[in-house]
C-alpha cells in the first residue's frame, strides 16, 4: 500500500497539471487553447520545482521569520521559479500579441484552417504554384 | 486516433515522472549550495530574505539577463501589435462602477506596490512582485477609461532610467571592488530597513523597470482594435 502523505499529493498534483497541459497542447485545435494549455503545464512545472526544495517542518527562507534554530527550505528552487514565472509572463504576452495579429488578419485561430491558408499565402508570396497537401480542405 | 495517441503520450509521461518522483526521498532534499547560502547569506549580504539575496546578490547578473528577456518580449509585443488606427471603432465605456473602483484602487495599489518593493529584502516580496502590482495600479485606470492611454514618453523614461541605474550600480561595484554587481556598502543589521547595502537600490530599480515594462505591455494589448477584421 502506497502511503499518501502531504508531499506525495502535492507531487502528484504537479505532475497532473503538467500532464493536463501536455495533453491540451496535443489535443486542442485552437491556438488560444494551446496557449492556455501551455500556461497550465508551466504552472505544473513551477510547482514541481518548488517542491524539490521542500523540507518537512521547515520555515520559509527568511532570517528571523520562523522559530529560532528551525530548518529552512531550499531557497534556490524558489529563485528559479521566480525567474521562470516572469519569463513565462513575457512569453505569454508575446504569444497573445501574435495571436491578436493572426486573428485580425485571418479571422480564425483554428490550427488546420490556418495551416492551409498559410501554405497558400506562402506559395503565393514565393511565386510558386500552390500544391494542396493531403491535409488541405477540398476546395 | 490522434486523441488516443495524445492520451497514450500523456499517460506515459505522467508514469515516467511518477516513477522518478517515487525514487526521490520526498521532503528530505539534500541541500549543498542552498544550505551554505542559508548559513552565510545573513553575514555576507545582510538581507533577511534569502530569496532576495540570491536573486540580487549571488545571481544578480542572471536577473539582469532576465530583465533583458522581459524587455525584448515587451518591445516585440508592442512592435507586433502596432498602433491603433485613427478610424478604428472606439471601445465601449467602462461605466461608473469600474471608473470609481479604479480611482479607489489606484492609491492603495501604489502604496502596496512600493511597500513590497522597499521591504523586498526583509519580507516575502521584492522587485518583481512589487513591480507587477505597480503595473496593475496604472493599468486599472486604463481599464476603467478605455481610450485614455498612459504617457509613453514617461513610461520609456522610467524604464530606461531604472535599467540604467541597475547597470550603474553594477558598474560602480565593478570599478570599486572588481566584480560586476557585487553587493556594496555596509550590510548593517539583518532585519533593519536600511540594511543589505545596495540591495534595496537594486530592488527599487528592478521594481520600477518591471512595473513600467508591464504597464506599457498591458496598455499596448488593451489598445489594440477589437472586433472582426
Amino acid at each position: 500500500m502506497i502511503q499518501l502523505d502531504f508531499v506525495t499529493i502535492l507531487y502528484v498534483g504537479g505532475i497532473g497539471l503538467l500532464a493536463i497541459g501536455a495533453a491540451g497542447l496535443v489535443i486542442c485545435n485552437n491556438f488560444f487553447r494551446i496557449l492556455l494549455a501551455l500556461v497550465v503545464a508551466e504552472a505544473g512545472v513551477n510547482l514541481l520545482l518548488v517542491l524539490v526544495g521542500y523540507r518537512g517542518n521547515a520555515a520559509a527562507p527568511i532570517l528571523g521569520f520562523g522559530p529560532q534554530g528551525a530548518q529552512m527550505v531550499d531557497p534556490i528552487p524558489q529563485v528559479l521559479v521566480l525567474t521562470a514565472i516572469v519569463i513565462g509572463v513575457g512569453v505569454q504576452a508575446l504569444a497573445i500579441s501574435v495571436l491578436v495579429r493572426t486573428y485580425r488578419s485571418y479571422g480564425t485561430l483554428d490550427v488546420r484552417e490556418l495551416k492551409a491558408r498559410f501554405e497558400v499565402d506562402l506559395a503565393a508570396e514565393m511565386g510558386i504554384e500552390s500544391t494542396p497537401g493531403s491535409e488541405a480542405p477540398a476546395a | 486516433m490522434r486523441n488516443l495517441a495524445a492520451l497514450l503520450f500523456t499517460g506515459g509521461l505522467s508514469f515516467l515522472l511518477l516513477v522518478i518522483v517515487s525514487q526521490l526521498n520526498l521532503g528530505e532534499t539534500p541541500m549543498i549550495v542552498g544550505q551554505r547560502m542559508l548559513n552565510e547569506a545573513g553575514a555576507e549580504v545582510g538581507a533577511a530574505n534569502i530569496v532576495t539575496s540570491v536573486l540580487l546578490a549571488y545571481r544578480a547578473f542572471d536577473t539582469l539577463g532576465e530583465l533583458s528577456v522581459l524587455f525584448a518580449a515587451a518591445t516585440t509585443a508592442g512592435l507586433v501589435l502596432g498602433h491603433r488606427r485613427s478610424d478604428a471603432v472606439p471601445d465601449p465605456d467602462g461605466g461608473f462602477i469600474l471608473r470609481a473602483g479604479a480611482d479607489l484602487l489606484f492609491p492603495l495599489l501604489l502604496v502596496v506596490g512600493f511597500y513590497i518593493i522597499i521591504y523586498g529584502h526583509l519580507t516575502p516580496g521584492g522587485g518583481f512582485q512589487g513591480g507587477v502590482i505597480l503595473a496593475a495600479a496604472f493599468f486599472v485606470g486604463v481599464l476603467g477609461r478605455p481610450g485614455t492611454s498612459l504617457d509613453h514618453g514617461v513610461i520609456i523614461f522610467i524604464e530606461g532610467f531604472a535599467g540604467a541605474s541597475f547597470i550603474g550600480v553594477g558598474l560602480w561595484a565593478l570599478f570599486a571592488e572588481g566584480q560586476f554587481l557585487k553587493p556594496m556598502l555596509e550590510t548593517g543589521t539583518v532585519g533593519d530597513l536600511v540594511s543589505a547595502g545596495t540591495l534595496p537600490l537594486l530592488s527599487l530599480a528592478l521594481g520600477l523597470k518591471v512595473g513600467s515594462e508591464l504597464a506599457g505591455l498591458l496598455t499596448a494589448l488593451s489598445d489594440t482594435e477589437a472586433g472582426e477584421p
